[in-house]
């Protein structure tokens, strides 16, 4: 195949050193970008899990910021801390605390299946592929989790709306 | 194609999509091919645009085929990189209809449509139309020594080496991983590499596994080190993209799970590789003691 | 796929090895990530307790100022919250730092994202520490 750059040192160290000192603007050419990451439709539930589980994980730590914030209202006494929670009261509030709710609860069913998938399991062992050459590892078994995620966290959201809009009564 | 209904062995129906398509003058069915057109290395500010061919096709015509098709008779100037026809070469990867795939491999009549967008390999860089530079992406499989390295082996006279004895068992670690052809599909549907430079790829980190499971190297910490880096392996997430576009059923999402399960050690299979691997070379050194 | 120099300048490999290796942090990227998982699953217990707590009383009840300061006042309690806090800020900020080293790779938007981390992490625990002490030790009169 073509060389691009003409004759290449090729030899391992190298190699990872032209990686290392990747400045070359051109290098980045074509590099699909965050578009490649907000891609979910066509590689599969796998795709769907990274990109739920990264979506989920941004807004929890932002739900997480505001929570610590929102709880040192304590100790500025009953008043501040009304006025505080005052604001999770409303519709819009209850919302957000539902949807709270539904990503904390995918984020952690579909992280303990990542934490097993990282770890090797339930994804098959290596073997001798044969065409159609379907892949061992996008299988139902440990896709199921993603599945079970999506279901939990669409209960948990329903769970989550009854107990705010009727106070837990 | 909808990749979650993938059926590569779609029974061939008695009435196609094409047959319904356009004909041509001599009944011939025809599809409309949408090819990509850049030359960024002699013009570097050149601006992509799409060219369109209507080429005659039937029920076995690849992509390739309707490539090479149009550039016979209709545009010689297409850049098209192809070598074996058969998918063993890995030369003539592209984006076809939004999904990485080998055009040789492709069959118009299993894309379900009429008309074929012909896109070179997203991150890699433009050579010139569908041709695109793996520079990058054979650097980042030499970085993670791809040989097997056995200091044992390493005898200065060459009439004492001898083979090395390895189980069919053994090998079926990680034979599937040695079928990878280099084509860079993996590497171009993997959302990080979409973004991160430094990251090796999922073609070069299950090559790493590769040689990391092959019970005849020995020199597993170097190449390792490569990759428990904040740019190594721990960058992939599962989102098991370079698995499915694979053509060869390498499976290289298996290939770094099982690679960084070795790395958390919490592999039962890399325990008993290990003792495998131990008893060979004890056994190794059994013979040279006779 | 040829090249006429291959395998070529051993020596000079050396040094760029050496070199390419000295870049490796204080921490190795497997341990770092061994922290994001255990932190993960640690988090995972104590944030159910956490909720467990708004739920044995009717919830808007469970959150009325009396019964938070009540709440902060059992030591227990007050240890899980700061457990929270370390956990989640430890894993939280880390998945960050996972998010932005892939979005960029120059030295000074790594360096700067450990450090940013790094510093939100220590800022948020010692906020919401802030807020655990002082609320433990306040009064109802």
């Amino acid at each position: 195949m073509l060389l691009w750059r003409g004759s290449i040192d090729m030899t391992s160290a190298t190699s990872a050193k032209r990686i290392d000192d990747n400045k070359n603007k051109s290098d980045r050419a074509n590099r699909e970008g965050l578009r490649g990451w907000l891609n979910p439709i066509i590689y599969g539930w796998e795709r769907v899990s990274y990109w739920f589980q990264r979506l989920t994980g941004i807004f929890l730590l932002v739900y997480f910021i505001g929570h610590v914030y929102e709880t040192s209202s304590l100790v500025s006494g009953p008043d501040a801390w009304a006025a505080m929670l005052e604001m999770t009261q409303t519709i819009g509030g209850h919302i957000f605390l539902i949807l709270v709710i539904g990503a904390s609860t995918f984020h952690t069913i579909n992280g303990i299946r990542l934490i097993f998938t990282h770890s090797g399991q339930g994804l098959g062992t290596p073997g001798r592929p044969d065409y159609p050459y379907d892949p061992t590892s996008v299988n139902n078994k440990q896709r199921s989790g993603l599945w079970i995620a999506f279901i939990l966290a669409a209960v948990a959201m329903l769970y989550g709306a009854n107990v705010l809009f009727s106070g837990g009564e | 194609m909808n990749i979650f209904k993938k059926d590569k062995r779609k029974e061939i129906k008695n009435e196609t999509p094409l047959e319904r398509s356009n004909t041509s003058t001599s009944g011939q069915s025809l599809v409309k091919l949408r090819v990509f057109r850049i030359n960024a290395v002699q013009n570097p500010n050149d601006v992509p645009h799409f060219d369109e061919f209507q080429v005659p096709v039937k029920r076995w015509t690849t992509v390739l085929d309707a490539l090479l098709d149009a550039k016979s008779y209709q545009d010689s100037s297409i850049g098209i990189r192809y070598s074996c026809r058969m998918a063993s070469c890995g030369s003539c990867g592209m984006k076809i209809n939004g999904i990485p795939r080998l055009a040789c491999y492709t069959k118009i009549s299993d894309l379900d449509t009429n008309t074929i967008t012909c896109e070179p390999l997203p991150n890699f860089p433009y050579i010139r139309d569908l041709v695109t530079d793996f520079s990058q992406f054979f650097d980042h499989h030499r970085s993670v020594m791809p040989f097997v390295k056995n200091k044992k082996a390493d005898i200065p006279n060459v009439n004492e080496l001898t083979e090395y004895e390895q189980t069919p068992q053994d090998l079926d670690k990680f034979l599937q991983f040695s079928y990878c052809i280099k084509c860079g599909l993996c590497y171009s549907a993997c959302p990080t590499v979409a973004t991160d430079l430094k990251f090796p790829g999922p073609q070069a980190l299950s090559q790493a596994y590769r040689y990391l499971a092959d019970s005849r190297d020995s020199d597993k910490s170097k190449r390792l080190k490569v990759i428990d880096t904040s740019h190594g392996i721990w960058r992939c997430h599962f989102a098991g993209s370079c698995s499915h576009v694979c053509p060869k059923g390498v499976d290289p999402a298996l290939g770094i799970q099982l690679l960084r399960s070795h790395l958390l050690g919490l592999s039962n299979s890399e325990k008993k590789l290990a003792k495998l691997h131990d008893r060979s070379t004890n056994s190794y050194r059994e013979g040279e003691g006779e | 796929m040829t090249s006429d120099n291959t395998g070529n300048n051993r020596n000079k490999n050396k040094n760029t090895t050496t070199k390419w290796f000295s870049n490796v942090t204080l921490i190795r990227e497997s341990q770092i990530m061994k922290i994001h998982y255990i932190t993960a699953v640690g988090a995972l217990f104590v944030v159910a307790i956490h909720i467990m707590m708004r739920l044995i009383m009717p919830f808007n009840m469970s959150l009325e100022f009396e019964n938070v300061i009540l709440n902060y006042k059992n030591v227990f309690y007050a240890l899980l919250l700061e457990s929270i806090l370390i956990l989640i800020a430890i894993h939280g900020f880390n998945g960050l730092r996972v998010i932005l080293l892939e979005i960029r790779q120059t030295q000074i938007w790594e360096r700067g994202v450990n450090i940013l981390v790094i510093v939100a992490m220590i800022g948020i625990i010692a906020y919401g520490t802030r807020t655990i002490i002082i609320a433990n030790g306040f009064s109802l009169g």
